[in-house]
């Protein structure tokens, strides 16, 4: 009996996984990708079939526990937000060297628009640059379907796949059906074993194979389920609707689209069919979510010059997401009737919570440092970045997770003092504590702030990797204890926490001030619980 | 037939439970459903919003299009406004009048009430002051489904009560009861104005 349910895309992955027989997911949290892994570890067949479901310390250990699944025979799958997808860049680009054995999926969740990103990298890129296969669903059944598809697919071929959501796709809801579960795989070593071994005399064989296998890709995602071409009566515009850039153009044209179309959701490009496709049209429009990657390979792709249209000519948006009225207008359907936009509204942007912890630091680390005229705060990746936004203002920079300990290094060496840097305990134990190293090594005259509240705050109170163990973690890598300090960030200690923070500011090396307190989101939720 | 719907409020109010009951009694009844919720930073206090899109035949765009909304339903009223640009010209607002007030420059409110009453359908009205006066001021977003019921038109009010009997049923019978009777108070409201 098919079953139905009321899934977020990611949930369709999600359960799509498990059904076809999954082992392991790894991740770590980050929007909007967070829900696969949540999904999963809240559903009972994971306890029933013993699925592999914690959280990892960052992308690059979760890409490398799935690897070791697959490697195993395994089916694994590793999820991350986009920016994740830099992290885990190096096993990933080492996965398609050693290739898959146990079906293996790279779920990267892109957030153009960026909603709740610093950046709209588009993972598709990935795809080329490893030569790795690539499957974008169009819609929550889909993916439900594909990611069962995709671990076939990688064994059947032996390579990781990386599947591509974006935010409208992971956090949009609709019905899905499932399919008849599937068996978990057995233990089994790959048979091709010297390429799980990428020494250069291993590795230039394995390149060569891989480049030949590419092109086998490609003839593959041209005769996929998930790619069509659709014939239309008008040929003066072919439209290749790649991903759910397919639903926005379908949303225009509820009784067919009167344009030839190219749907795409699985990669290497399929060629072939782009080229059936500009042989029957007068000009190409290109619409895909993200960046203009299969509209600037349409480039010299057919033998008569047909004009092609997409992001790069502004017939659609150059960024952005994109929306059923951006397609319409490419299309050339005029606008729906509508309302201005109202006057009186004002903007309403995130803050940090009443009665968050985050407060309280960001409080008592100004007061401290109005007496430091020179000071410069690094901040990093989490709720607490909001500290850059009025009443606070109390950062100066955030780049990428862990940034903050290591750039207040480069600037204090430069002459800046005090340099101070603020970060999460999750983000910590993500990326920061190599960093807490280096200044060690170096005697850098720093002050580390670790505003541990004791959870992954932003994606939601997911477990934060180093709970319990902050100091003793600094302690190993190397700080002085006498200059590791904890303080509890209320309003009643601003005093104690000022005193404490301008002592450390005041030392010249490495100090860290721990500030904890758990988050109030959590916080309510452990006290309804109870 | 179909209905597009934004529930709009600010991060922590609670329209995300609204859209799980509508939900919950459009899958019940059959019906094609999409629903784009806002997760991540925005949470954190800002303005979100939710599309939901009902439909008796397939649907495609997970987002509602431009001048294609048939309901705004918001627990915030400037938040009801920020969305306008999406409404279908017949189409309806349904709004809290009592304003979430997080930032230092939000507009005098009774601009804000002012500039609601110049839409042709609007139900507004201090759906808080409603809930408390029921006893159940954290069933303020059942209120507003309740009022919004009516409006609806694609769900009948009984599909959307068994709704709610499903999403709140591990809560027990008292949280059941008390988000009925704040539905139907809303609904009753509703039906008043007309």
């Amino acid at each position: 009996m098919a079953e139905k349910n009321l899934l977020l895309g990611d949930e369709a992955l999600a359960l799509g996984a498990i059904h076809a027989g999954l082992s392991g997911v790894y991740a770590y949290p980050g929007t909007p990708s967070t829900e696969i892994t949540e999904y999963i570890q809240g559903h009972p067949l994971t306890r029933e079939r013993n699925i592999h479901c914690d959280w990892s310390s960052n992308e690059k250990t979760a890409m490398e526990g799935a690897l070791g699944m697959s490697y195993a025979g395994k089916r694994a799958l590793v999820c991350m937000k986009h920016v994740g997808m830099n992290v885990c860049a190096d096993p990933l680009m080492g996965s398609a060297m050693t290739g898959a054995n146990g079906g293996l999926i790279i779920a990267a969740c892109d957030d153009p628009s960026m909603h709740s990103s610093q950046n709209e990298q588009d993972s598709r890129f990935w795809g080329t640059f490893g030569m790795l296969p690539v499957f974008e669903p169009s819609n929550q059944q889909e993916t439900y379907n594909m990611t069962r598809a995709a671990l076939d697919y990688s064994e059947k071929r032996g390579i990781p796949v990386i599947m591509r959501l974006t935010t409208r796709m992971a956090h949009s809801r609709a019905v899905v059906e499932s399919a008849p579960m599937r068996e978990q795989n057995q233990l089994h070593y790959p048979e091709k074993a010297r390429q799980w071994v990428t020494l250069p005399v291993n590795a230039r064989v394995r390149n060569r194979e891989l480049i030949k296998d590419y092109a086998l890709f490609e003839e593959d995602a041209a005769a996929s389920e998930f790619n069509w071409l659709k014939d239309g009566p008008d040929r003066s515009l072919g439209i290749i609707a790649c991903g759910i850039g397919y639903n926005y153009l379908m949303e225009n044209y509820p009784d067919g689209c009167p344009f030839p179309v190219l749907k795409v959701s699985q990669y290497p490009f399929p060629r072939k069919l782009a080229l059936e496709l500009a042989s029957k049209v007068k000009a190409v429009l290109v619409i895909e979510e993200g960046q203009p990657l299969v509209e600037e390979r349409m480039k010299g792709y057919f033998p008569t010059p047909v004009p092609v249209k997409g992001r790069l000519d502004g017939t659609l948006p150059r960024d952005g997401e994109l929306s059923p009225d951006a397609v319409r207008a490419a299309v050339g359907l005029p606008a729906l009737p509508q309302y201005n936009t109202s006057e009186v509204v004002v903007p309403r942007p995130p803050a940090l919570c009443q009665g968050c912890g985050h407060r309280d630091f960001y409080t008592a680390l100004n007061n401290a440092l109005k007496d430091y005229p020179g000071a410069r705060v690094f901040g990093d990746i989490g709720c607490y970045t909001l500290g850059w936004m009025p009443p606070f203002n109390s950062l100066h920079t955030c780049v990428e997770m862990g940034a903050s300990c290591t750039m207040a290094q480069g600037a204090a060496f430069s002459g800046t003092w005090p340099a101070v840097a603020v970060i999460g305990d999750s983000t910590f134990t993500h990326s920061g504590m190599t960093g807490l190293l280096d200044a060690v090594n170096s005697k850098a005259d720093i002050t580390l702030c670790i505003s541990d509240n004791l959870t992954t705050g932003m994606t939601g109170g997911q477990d934060s990797a180093g709970t319990g163990r902050i100091e003793a973690i600094c302690q190993g890598l190397g700080v002085e204890p006498e200059h590791i300090r904890t303080i509890v960030p209320l309003p009643k200690n601003y005093p104690d926490m000022e005193k404490v923070i301008k002592e450390e500011l005041d030392y010249h090396g490495v100090s860290v001030i721990v500030c904890r307190r758990e988050c109030i989101q959590t916080l309510r939720r452990h006290a309804a619980k109870k | 037939m179909k209905k597009d719907i934004i529930l709009a409020g600010v991060g922590g109010q609670g329209i995300l439970s609204i859209a799980t009951v509508i939900g919950s009694a459009a899958l019940e009844q059959g019906l094609y459903l999409k629903q784009a919720e806002v997760h991540g930073m925005s949470q954190r206090g800002g303005d979100v919003q939710s599309h939901l899109r009902l439909s008796s035949e397939p649907i495609y765009s997970d987002l509602i299009p431009k001048g294609g909304a048939d309901l705004i339903v918001s627990l915030e009223p400037m938040e009801a406004l920020r969305y306008v640009p999406c409404l279908d010209r017949n189409g309806w607002i349904i709004t809290n009048t009592a304003p979430l007030v997080n930032i230092p420059n939000y507009p005098d409110i009774e601009k804000v009430k002012d500039e609601l009453s110049c839409y042709t359908n609007v139900i507004a009205f201090d759906v808080d002051a409603l809930a408390k006066d029921l006893g159940t001021p954290r069933g303020a977003n059942m209120v507003l489904l309740g009022a919004t019921a009516a409006a609806l038109g694609i769900l009948d009010a009984d599909k959307l009560r068994d709704g709610i009997r499903r999403v709140f049923a591990r809560k027990g019978e008292a949280v059941v009861e008390s988000n009925l009777k704040a539905f139907n108070a809303g609904l009753e409201y509703s039906l008043k104005q007309k």
